[in-house]
């Protein structure tokens, strides 16, 4: 008798619960229920992982906050920090909009990066702020070309983007590590055009240190060496103008439109192919300029090892956002303040710096497979009558 | 060329080629696994990383003094941590099914979730300072001695020593290596003759006409990503237990990816992702031998080579990748 009535729900039997909110108000609300109580699980998991270790976890979480928020500099790591992933984070967010995973935002921050050192150091006798926005504009261009390439490829031949953008990471690494490179110690193997005469003594592959006028200006000191450069307001700027990009343009349509349906886009008239490659250059683009803001505003040059990771994390951070912009501000803000902290941590309470990769990966799962958090803590989905969102439910659906 | 020996150069090339390529091999068959069944893996990377730490460590903790000696002689210990290793990637491969197939979460974000797990795991409890009371060792060793052979001297510095160069090249390999090549064979066959194969590859292609037909697709799937994370997991030890024979944070240094690109350039097909390993091993063993050879170019250019093959395989431009039609799509059951 129940099964039936909850398979086919009589017309009067209109359900009551939680009177007063209409439905977007709570859809919202659960939107926001669900990425905070997985955050929260993945911190009782943590410190289960900490107790494990023998370790206290108040210890460590309160260290993690100290780091991040507290001390002299805290809260501005944070916000430096979370500069390149709200723009690593964006560039995967934006092209999921039109169904495409930008699995390459690594690749593209490694060539924005390094492009952006040569600039900052090739070229000389520009004012100052004339050279910084050349040398972020050239790690922006590079960094669309390298997004590009995969969207033509998917254009044109439906090579699937998410393996194609994952070999230009390696051709990246590969690339700027022969930019960079020493070259051989007798001298018959060239060093790479890029690299630094210093590298040829000590041996470490890098640029050469950017020139002064190519820095971001700073906006806070914290003596004896954190600088927060202007990168923070740049990030926000640049999250106004894709919000803006998607949901107040005509190409915005368009790709939200292939999104949805490319066939239907197309039969509407629309250039798939075109939306296609350009969603990827403007998400390459985004991420060249994550790699650009960290090395004309932390790093001052190019080095191999460097930045590993960030474009990773901005996978993370858009899926954890729900790939709307302004959430990949909050959930950027979220990761870099765990990097900030993770140094005090890892200090006061002998905890690996792991764990925080341990907390990253079990949000996300958690976000991502939201019946694990609607059935641990009891949240039923808002209008059950809808379709749910099943393989999508992350992927470009929500605003 | 100078004092280059170009036949040892060549020998060591061809081995460190297989070295490099069977851990690959093993991550595209199992990426092969999966994706033939419909479930887009790319959380092979991650499976091989957590396999190869727990192997590792079972290896570790099995060695330490106070185990009983019966568990400590080299048969047992290796094989009990071949197995932890291969259940490790079993059990990944299981929650990526669990992940995607139960609760519907996209393929690549389970598998990105994967990745991300592995290697904050294996980080945090990673502590370093261990040792062990050995890695796996070869299973043949050379038959043929150096003494006993004849040179053949095709140039100077330029000479091989038969047949004693040919055994170093077939034998002093490890079981894992030999194990590969079976799988290689046993896995192709099984996947174009048997009922397994069929009902994997129906599974694949059209769950829904595979539904209809009674087929329990959702069995398939779970059973062959717990095979195919097994798969990683055995490439994972083969890094932890034979190659390295030391756990290193990190150590898969993209071999799991590495792995998705041979299985496209192999087609989909044990035997293609055979080749294709081998090529990419090669590339990779050039990058190190280049100036063994004489060769004055920089390895980072040649190290580029596989990857840009393997785009321009997938667009087509040389053969064409037929993907599994439904991979990487949830299917409903109605």
């Amino acid at each position: 008798m129940a099964t039936t009535a909850q398979s086919h729900p009589p017309p009067t039997a209109v359900r009551r619960r939680s009177p007063g909110f209409p439905l977007q108000v709570r859809a919202a609300l659960q939107g926001l229920l669900i990425p905070i109580l997985s955050v929260f699980t993945a911190v009782l998991v943590g410190s289960v992982l900490i107790l494990l270790n023998g370790r206290d976890p108040i210890t460590a979480y309160e260290g993690l906050l100290e780091g991040a928020f507290l001390e002299p500099r805290g809260l501005l790591a944070t916000f430096r920090n979370m500069t390149p992933l709200v723009f690593s984070g964006l560039a995967v967010a934006f092209a999921i909009k039109s169904g495409l995973f930008n699995i390459g935002v690594q690749g593209q921050l490694i060539i924005g990066s390094v492009v952006a050192a040569w600039v900052g150091y090739a070229v000389e006798g520009l004012p100052p702020l004339l050279h910084v926005t050349l040398a972020m504009l050239a790690a922006a261009l590079a960094g669309a070309i390298w997004g590009a390439i995969p969207g033509a490829l998917k254009a044109y031949t439906d090579a699937h983007e998410v393996i194609t953008t994952i070999m230009l990471n390696y051709i990246a690494i590969s690339f700027a590590g022969w930019l960079i490179s020493t070259g051989s110690a007798d001298g018959t193997i060239k060093p790479g055009p890029f690299a630094s005469p210093a590298s040829a003594e000590d041996a470490i592959a890098r640029t050469p240190d950017i020139l002064e006028s190519a820095k971001l200006p700073v906006i806070y000191s914290v003596p004896p060496n954190f600088d927060l450069h202007i990168g923070i307001f740049l990030a926000i700027i640049t999250t106004i103008l894709i919000t803006f990009l998607l949901f107040r343009t005509t190409f915005g349509f368009q790709l939200r439109m292939v999104g949805y349906s490319p066939n239907a886009a197309q039969y509407a008239g629309v250039n798939v192919k075109r939306v296609i490659i350009l969603t990827m250059a403007i998400a390459g683009l985004l991420g060249g300029m994550a790699g650009g803001i960290q090395t004309l505003g932390v790093n001052h040059r190019y080095e191999g090892n460097q930045s590993l990771g960030l474009g990773f994390d901005g996978i993370t951070v858009a899926f954890l956002a729900g790939n709307s912009a302004l959430g990949v501000n909050i959930s950027a803000f979220l990761f870099g303040a765990m990097e900030a902290g993770t140094t005090r941590m890892a200090r006061s309470a002998d905890v690996a710096i792991e764990l925080i990769q341990v907390l990253q990966a079990t949000i996300l799962m958690l976000v991502a497979a939201d019946q694990i958090v609607r059935r641990l803590y009891r949240i039923r989905e808002v209008g059950e009558g809808r379709a749910r969102q099943s393989s999508g439910a992350s992927a470009g659906k929500d605003g | 060329m100078g004092e280059v020996e170009l036949g040892l150069a060549i020998v060591a090339t061809i081995n460190a080629a297989i070295r490099f390529s069977i851990p690959i091999t093993l991550g595209a068959l199992s990426g092969i696994m999966s994706e033939r069944s419909g479930i887009v893996n790319i959380g092979i990377e991650g499976m091989m990383l957590m396999a190869a730490f727990t192997g590792f460590m079972t290896n570790v903790y099995l060695s330490e003094p106070g185990v009983s000696e019966t568990l400590q002689s080299a048969p047992v210990r290796l094989a009990l941590s071949l197995a932890v290793a291969m259940l490790t990637g079993g059990a990944m491969g299981l929650l990526h099914a669990l992940l995607s197939i139960q609760y519907k979460v996209n393929q690549i974000i389970s598998g990105t979730v994967i990745n991300i797990l592995a290697v904050g795991l294996t980080g945090y409890f990673y502590a370093g300072d261990t040792s062990t009371l050995g890695k796996l060792p070869n299973l043949i060793s050379n038959p043929w001695p150096k003494s006993s052979a004849s040179e053949l001297v095709l140039r100077d510095n330029f000479s091989f020593f038969l047949p004693h160069d040919i055994g170093r090249i077939l034998f002093d390999k490890d079981l894992i290596t030999y194990l590969t090549f079976a799988l290689v064979l046993v896995f192709g066959w099984t996947l174009f003759n048997t009922t397994w194969g069929l009902r994997t590859r129906s599974v694949g292609e059209n769950p829904r006409a595979a539904d209809t037909l009674g087929i329990n697709v959702f069995r398939v799937q779970y059973t062959n990503l717990f095979l195919g994370g097994m798969l990683a997991g055995l490439g994972g030890a083969f890094l932890s237990l034979a190659a390295v024979g030391v756990f290193e944070r990190n150590m898969t240094t993209g071999r799991g990816f590495i792995a998705l690109a041979v299985m496209i350039f192999g087609n989909w097909r044990p035997s293609g992702a055979l080749w294709g390993a081998l090529l990419f091993g090669f590339a990779m063993a050039l990058q190190g031998q280049l100036q063994q050879f004489g060769i004055n170019f920089p390895h980072q250019l040649v190290g580029m080579l596989p990857y840009i093959l393997t785009i321009v395989v997938l667009a087509g431009f040389v053969g064409r990748a037929q993907p599994p039609a439904f991979a990487g799509q949830t299917y409903e059951q109605e």
